[in-house]
């Protein structure tokens, strides 16, 4: 997830099946408290939580998959880049 | 295992202040265990501080390295061949292992990247728990299995003490008297007579009362 942001990224979504509804039992409840902690992370290095999310779909979902798409990119262009992105502009 | 926590990444950022090369080390023993030091916590740890730093204007260099244990001189000695090309090495291993490159390196500042905290299990995914404090003289034989030096707040050998309430002890409602569980096992057990051997002072000369301790084994020489 960080390595998303090193690489460039303003923003990062982490997409796991519904809860309840793992393969792999609790992977996704667990996904999301990784997630939290790299908000965490974010937020501690002035980079900002908000620039990561969790959301959770089924694969026949591809509309919600679209609408979450459209309402994170937006959430992420009121933001603006990313300070690294800014910092690495300026500097170019 | 030895268990701890990751220090707040401010108080790591201010101490690799000075650096622009530095290594991140890891260590596969009991911190990668504890989920603290492994080398995931390496790749995690590199990647937040080249974000911040570069996010600062200061953009910093990191090897990332886990050793397969910091505490054994053969591992920290696959470190001698790069070590130079680097100004400090952020170790998050335990504190021994920590002072162990301080000691191999002397020219490299070794710099802590964990608060280590105490010998414990793993309760359950992401809970651990103390459970030993390596007193030298080990009586879990005679208390059931239950450690009074961790479990007993006040490390007592004649417990449980008047602040035990319903199993309780004082300094928490969270903390089990560990008295209680001590007598509890016993009585199940059937070994309560195991409580009158136990002497009710205990010599520290062990422990920590005479400075550091060193193990030296002829047989293992
Ligand atoms: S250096 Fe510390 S954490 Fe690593 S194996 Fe040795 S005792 Fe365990
Ligand atoms: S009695 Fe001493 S050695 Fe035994 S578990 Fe307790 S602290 Fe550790």
């Amino acid at each position: 997830m960080l390595e998303a942001f090193e690489n460039g990224a303003d923003g990062v979504m982490v997409i796991g099946c519904l809860e309840g509804d793992c393969h792999y039992l609790s992977g996704n409840i667990r996904a999301r408290a990784r997630v939290a902690r790299v908000a965490a992370i974010l937020e501690s290095i002035r980079i900002g939580g908000e620039r990561i999310r969790m959301f959770n779909l089924s694969a026949g979902e591809g509309a919600k998959f679209a609408a979450y798409v459209n309402e994170f990119v937006g959430q992420v262009r009121e933001l603006g880049p990313s300070p690294v992105n800014v910092v690495r502009k300026n500097a170019a | 295992m030895i268990t701890g926590t990751p220090k707040p990444i401010e108080e790591i950022l201010e101490m690799i202040d000075p650096y622009e090369r530095i290594v991140v080390a890891g260590c596969y023993g009991c911190v990668t265990v504890c989920r603290v030091g492994g080398e995931k916590e390496v790749q995690v740890l590199a990647s937040t501080l080249r974000l911040a730093r570069e996010t600062a204007g200061k953009k910093i260099t990191i090897k990332e390295v886990c050793l397969e244990r910091q505490c054994d001189p053969e591992y920290i000695e696959q470190m001698r061949p790069y070590i130079h090309d680097y100004q400090a090495v952020l170790s998050i291993a335990c504190g021994a292992g920590i002072q162990f490159l301080a000691e191999k390196y002397t020219a490299t500042p070794s710099l802590p990247g964990i608060n280590t905290g105490f010998l414990g299990v793993t309760e359950r995914q992401g809970e651990w728990a103390e459970r030993c404090q390596g007193c030298g003289d080990c009586v879990l034989h005679l208390t059931g299995g239950i450690c009074p030096v961790t479990r007993c707040a006040k490390s007592l050998f004649h417990g449980p003490c008047g602040g035990s309430v319903q199993g309780h002890c004082e300094v928490g409602k969270d903390t089990p008297c560990g008295w209680q569980l001590i007598i509890d096992r016993l009585k199940s057990l059937d070994q309560m007579d195991n409580y009158v051997k136990l002497k009710p002072y205990k010599g520290w000369n062990t422990s920590r009362d005479g400075g550091p301790r060193r193990i030296v084994r002829e047989d293992m020489i």
